[in-house]
């Protein structure tokens, strides 16, 4: 029993530790005042960059900070759009997720001789505690997890730290709640803005590598499937805060958990219709409250001086 | 406002041949000003007159196109607002720059903030810092409330305590006593001689000839983009201002000939309704409106008359109390019924309730009558040639200009975005007209316009209901007036019957003389 | 009328921009772009076989595009599209097996209620939001993963698959493919041999579903432009305020719009399993018909007439994309997407198109 348990949770954290890479880029875009609705496309392409450089450098941590530049590069695309020309950002958003898939498949098929995949890496991103624990035992499917999810968890609290405690922080919401505010006061809602979208695809690149190098060993197309909107979904459910996005991917992650764990006993439930709650519980729990009423002021709003 | 503080050798802010295009706009067309130390100076002009943007020059928040500007004699060179707070100008803007759900504390260190450590904000520091601040110059705040919780007066002291923060000496003021109580407005004039105490130098923005008088030394007056005079205010009286103001001599008081009352058309009975916070704002409020006469509502913005319009219109629900137009029972009903029953409304924001601005003109014409004959079959097919020959008729009765039919509503000027709501509004078949703030944002010719047609209304034995927050247009306009405050109507006068101070006194919450 | 001209020039601008960014990528990835281009251009109108096929995978799109549209016009951002197209081909599927009906009557009543099944998909995040203020964004992806799952489920149903993964495929009384069994026929294959356009046009699954497409088109335009419930749409998407003052229920044209949106969608899944596929396979990811009609609505600048150029102009990259995949060109047929995302890319940002105008002009002026 408690061998199980440890397993959901283990299962838990490695489902959910893409999640909670690309849920706070998108925390930390929002933030800012920018929408990411290219999350999707930012973790594929990281998946893909991690992975391929994963493989050729035979160094998965390479990979890993090779995935956060790729997408932080297309995520650069995003705030160039958004910032610089206020585009419409949601627009803007769905053309990452064109960009972001139809590029790392492209250059795929360039690097792996015409193959939509990658050549699966020889060592993948190693785990946080090996060895510590007896194998199978609660506390090593638990906490012997793979770093990325440590460093997932990290990146949140370095987050809700930023934001709620330093300057920076201040600054960083000032520019999402009230743009004009910030500027008459001499915050650059432009520099504001660029780090933060730009960060955005930085977190979700290291999402979609901690997929490719540490969940799975490569890239291939149907990785990432709709992972970029569940962490949409996450961020909203999580209010727009660190905490509560990492909340959320957890729920998420269980709920995946569980999927795979009942598949495994032999009660007979569609596995199907048990992927299905996730999404159902966060439709049931959305009609509860008003969804976007701690948006920030200003999201989506582009930021422009007559 | 005594002069004794203002330093006649020290000029701080001197602005020589500002010019500043949008386009091929000239907001600004050559303006010159000097001000002195100690001084309080008004910049006086119409809306679009271009005195906000000539602050947000001096300011540095728009790059002047042309001239020079000079602050304690140096000139500035590649200015922006970072750099303004360096020298000691700070600006309080019309709309607050406020972070809402950022504490008081927070928006004022906002930029500037102490830190304890490598960037870790100081917070206990921060608010240390604002308590200290405003015991210094007698603005009152609370430190650690939210920005969301405080009313609109502490809100612009707080805006005022930002720029102290930052150590500005020159503070530009834009309109600030547009969202404030009579009340607020004499607290606001004391923290002004506080400030000039201490040595700062103020320049307000506004189009408020009592303001002028009441509060500053210097006026210079701007009239679409040119500086017409700058005077020392003790030496011209309001008719004079108003005069420069508007470049001709102005009718305060709206013609009209005397008239017999007629049938009640308007019947408001106790009525309650709540905000969206759950906030009651209307609280038992009384109100009768008679053909053949103009009701005007004075109050000051936020008391309840938002609230108020809404629940006639039908776009909010009341909580209790009752309506009647024209004797049928309104008080629940659809703003498609409530137009039906013959009431028609100009909304107080054209441009948010009162047009869309995407539709062409004879798309906005047909709003509330689209699915009507003959604009549309019984099946729901519009009939385009009736449609654009109403629209025709519309546009050449009410003289709107371009007069296109095809126009989009957006590209028409604040003044024919008005022409086309009223054109609208008073072609549906109607008793009563409700006016809200209807010259807001226009200029001289088109408040005459609106003027006019609000007396033709009344004149042709309709009801017009107008609220507005100008007490001057209340006092032209109006057969009767009924003071509102608190969500509720304190006094009805006949006009004439009070003067302007009674009525200013009974809209801050005061009693009136009996 | 001058916002009309500029959108369209924005539109066309960022299309040149696609095909010129799309060709720099080809040449710093070491293809060749002019030749890759003519060949995807020879894929598409090279035989009556490569044009049927092209129009054949723009019809979803077309019709997904269309949908995105509605629900643009009121204002609405419909992610959905997907699930409402999910919910169609679940629908037809499964009638289309286990419904028993004449040829003709059959797929017509199997459309129909696809049509309304997709529209209650798609009316449910409309509900949600004039009821409850949900983001229709954030309720029609959970509706999006619902409706595949739903899908995915359905292919395990013990009386409805056929082999793993795969159902049984629809009666032939429901499909809507023109001259489906005929054309196998002896007699069918003896008249074909002779025409020899129409025989190559016939490899394909020529179905009657682009017409239906191009009946949504036209009915979509009247409704938007000629009718009370469109005015009444639109209202709604330009100024909600507004329209609520003139005495317009917001809330109830919001669910309208969200059906209306939802039922093409589902109208569209419908059409391809009837059409193309003929039964359900399980899914591994999403499809992308509703993505892709994003695209396509933005491209049509949210007309309908718009829909259906841009519909057939996608349709047909994507399969003029695939020929680009074999020797000698070799070249990644993922161009196409990533040239559909720069050619979005640039219709978000309509004053970069200003910039570069301006700029242009110019130039030209200093010459």
């Amino acid at each position: 029993m408690i061998g199980s348990l440890g397993f959901v949770l283990g299962t838990t954290l490695m489902y959910a530790t893409p999640l909670i890479y690309a849920s706070l880029g998108g925390v930390i875009s929002e933030r800012s005042g920018v929408i990411n609705i290219g999350l999707e496309g930012l973790l594929a392409f990281g998946a893909f960059a991690g992975a391929t450089v994963g493989y050729y450098t035979g160094n998965p941590w390479l990979g890993f900070i090779a995935g956060g530049v790729g997408s932080g590069l297309i995520g650069l695309i995003h705030a160039i759009s958004s910032v610089t020309f206020h585009g419409d950002q949601v627009v803007s958003g769905i053309a990452i997720n064109f960009i972001g898939p139809g590029l790392a498949i492209f250059l795929s098929r360039k690097f792996f001789s015409g193959a939509a995949m990658t050549i699966p890496v020889e060592y993948k991103i190693p785990k946080f505690l090996p060895g510590v624990f007896p194998k199978y035992s609660f506390l090593d499917n638990l906490l012997n997890q793979d770093w990325t999810t440590v460093i997932a968890i990290l990146c949140a609290v370095v987050m809700w730290f930023i934001l709620y405690k330093t300057v920076l922080g201040l600054r960083i919401l000032s520019v999402g709640e009230n743009p004009e505010a910030a500027d008459t006061l001499g915050i650059s809602v432009r520099k504001i803005r660029y780090s933060c979208v730009i960060m955005s695809g930085v977190l979700a690149g290291l999402g979609g590598a901690s997929m490719s190098l540490a969940v799975a060993s490569n890239f291939f197309p149907t990785l990432i499937s709709g992972h970029g909107f569940i962490a949409l979904a996450a961020m909203i459910f999580g209010q727009w805060k660190p905490h509560g996005a990492l909340g959320a991917c957890l729920i998420f992650g269980l709920a995946q958990a569980l999927v795979i764990f009942l598949g495994s006993t032999s009660i007979s439930i569609s596995s199907e219709l048990l992927s299905m709650m996730p999404y159902i519980l966060t439709l049931v729990i959305l009609l509860g409250f008003v969804s976007s009423a701690n948006a920030p002021a200003a999201d989506g709003q582009p930021y422009e001086k007559e | 406002m005594g002069k004794e503080y203002i330093d006649y050798d020290n000029i701080v802010v001197e602005m020589k041949g500002i010019v500043k295009k949008f386009g091929d706009f000239t907001a600004n067309d050559h303006i010159d000003l000097t001000v002195h130390k100690g001084e309080v100076h008004a910049l006086l002009g119409e809306n679009g007159a271009g005195k906000s943007t000539l602050m947000n020059v001096l300011y540095g928040f728009y790059e002047s196109t042309e001239g020079e500007i000079f602050v304690n004699g140096e000139k500035l060179t590649d200015h922006s607002p970072t750099n303004s707070i360096a020298k000691g100008i700070g600006m309080v803007h019309q709309h607050f720059m406020l972070v809402q759900n950022f504490t008081v504390a927070e928006n004022i260190v906002l930029g500037n903030e102490p830190v304890k450590g490598k960037g870790l904000m100081d917070r206990e520091q921060a608010i240390k810092e604002v308590r200290e601040l405003s015991e210094r110059y007698g603005l009152y705040v609370e430190p650690e409330a939210k920005i969301q919780d405080i009313s609109v007066g502490m809100q612009q002291r707080v805006e005022i305590l930002k720029t102290l923060y930052r150590g500005a000496e020159i503070l530009i003021l834009d309109e600030p006593t547009a969202v404030l109580t009579p009340q607020e407005i004499e607290e606001l004039i004391d923290i002004i001689h506080n400030l000039v105490k201490e040595g700062k130098t103020i320049i307000i923005i506004t189009h408020k000839l009592n303001e002028v008088k009441s509060a500053c030394d210097y006026c210079t007056i701007i009239r679409r983009g040119v500086r017409i005079d700058t005077v020392d205010v003790d030496d011209v009286s309001q008719k004079d201002l108003a005069e420069k103001m508007v470049g001709r001599s102005v009718e305060f008081k709206v013609e009209k000939e005397e008239l017999e009352a007629g049938d009640l058309i308007l019947k408001v009975e106790d009525l309650h309704v709540r905000d969206n916070r759950n906030i009651q704002k209307v609280k038992g409020l009384n109100l009768e409106v008679y053909q053949g006469e103009i009701l005007g509502v004075a109050g000051v913005d936020g008391n309840g008359q938002s609230e108020f319009l809404e629940a006639i219109n039908g776009l909010r629900d009341v909580e209790s109390g009752k309506i009647t137009a024209g004797g049928v029972d309104i008080t629940y009903a659809k703003p498609k019924d409530v137009n039906e029953s013959g009431v028609v409304i100009i909304p107080e924001d054209r441009q948010k309730r009162g047009l869309v601005l995407d539709f062409n003109l004879a798309e906005n014409f047909i709003l509330q009558k689209f699915k009507k004959n003959p604009f549309a079959s019984e099946r729901g097919i519009l009939a385009d040639d009736e449609i654009y020959k109403y629209g025709e008729r519309l546009i050449k009765e009410f003289d709107i200009r371009p007069p296109k039919v095809k126009q989009l509503a957006g590209e028409l000027s604040g003044g024919n975005q008005q022409k086309v709501v009223i054109a609208r509004e008073i072609s549906n078949v109607h008793d009563l007209l409700i006016a809200v703030q209807p010259t807001r944002g226009l200029d001289v010719g088109a408040i005459e316009y609106v003027h006019k047609s609000l007396v033709e209304e009344r004149n042709k034995g309709r009801g017009v209901l107008l609220i507005s927050f100008e007490l001057d247009e209340i006092m032209g306009m109006s057969d009767r007036i009924a003071v509102i405050y608190e969500g509720e109507i304190v006094k009805v006068f006949k006009a004439g019957e009070a003067t302007e101070k009674e009525i200013g006194l009974l809209m801050a919450g005061g009693e009136a003389n009996e | 009328m001058s916002k009309k001209k500029s959108t369209l020039t924005i539109i066309l601008f960022s299309v040149l921009i696609g095909f010129l960014a799309g060709g720099i990528i080809l040449k710093l990835a070491g293809y060749r772009p002019l030749e890759t281009y003519l060949v995807m251009l020879k894929g598409i109108f090279g035989s009556p076989k490569f044009m049927s096929y092209s129009i054949l995978k723009a019809t979803p799109l077309i019709l997904t595009g269309l949908s995105v549209m509605f629900a643009f016009r009121t204002g609405l951002f419909n992610i959905g599209a997907e699930g409402q197209f999910i919910v169609g081909a679940i629908t037809a599927a499964m009638l289309g097996y286990y419904l028993h009906l004449p040829y003709v009557i059959h797929p017509l009543v199997i459309l129909l209620i696809a049509t309304f099944v997709g529209g209650l998909w798609g009316g449910l995040a409309g509900f949600f939001k004039a009821r409850f203020g949900v983001n229709e964004v954030i309720s029609t992806i959970m509706l999006n993963w619902v409706a595949f799952y739903l899908s995915n489920f359905v292919v395990t149903i013990e009386s409805f698959v056929k082999r793993i993964n795969v159902s049984y495929s629809i009666q032939p009384t429901a499909s809507i493919r023109i001259l489906g069994e005929w054309k196998t026929s002896d007699a069918g294959r003896a008249w074909l041999m002779e025409h020899p356009v129409l025989f190559d046009m016939f490899k394909s699954q020529v179905n009657v579903g682009v017409i239906i497409a191009i009946l949504a088109v036209v009915i979509s335009g009247f409704i938007l432009n000629k009718t009370t419930l469109g005015y009444s749409l639109k209202a709604v998407g330009y100024n909600k305020y507004a329209a609520e003052f003139g005495g317009i229920d917001v809330k109830r044209n919001m669910f309208t719009s969200m059906f209306i949106a939802g039922s093409i969608s589902g109208l569209a899944g419908g059409i391809q399993v009837l059409g193309i596929s003929h039964n359900l396979s399980t899914l591994a990811a999403m499809e992308g018909f509703g993505f892709d009609g994003i695209a396509v609505a933005l491209m049509g600048a949210n007309t309908p007439i718009g829909c259906l150029l841009s519909g057939l102009f996608f349709g047909a990259l994507k399969y003029g994309g695939s020929k680009i995949q074999t020797p000698p060109i070799n070249a990644p047929s993922e161009t196409v997407n990533i040239m559909v995302g720069i050619i979005v890319l640039f219709i978000s940002m309509p004053k970069l198109i200003d910039v570069l105008k301006k700029s242009i002009a110019a130039r030209k002026k200093v010459k």
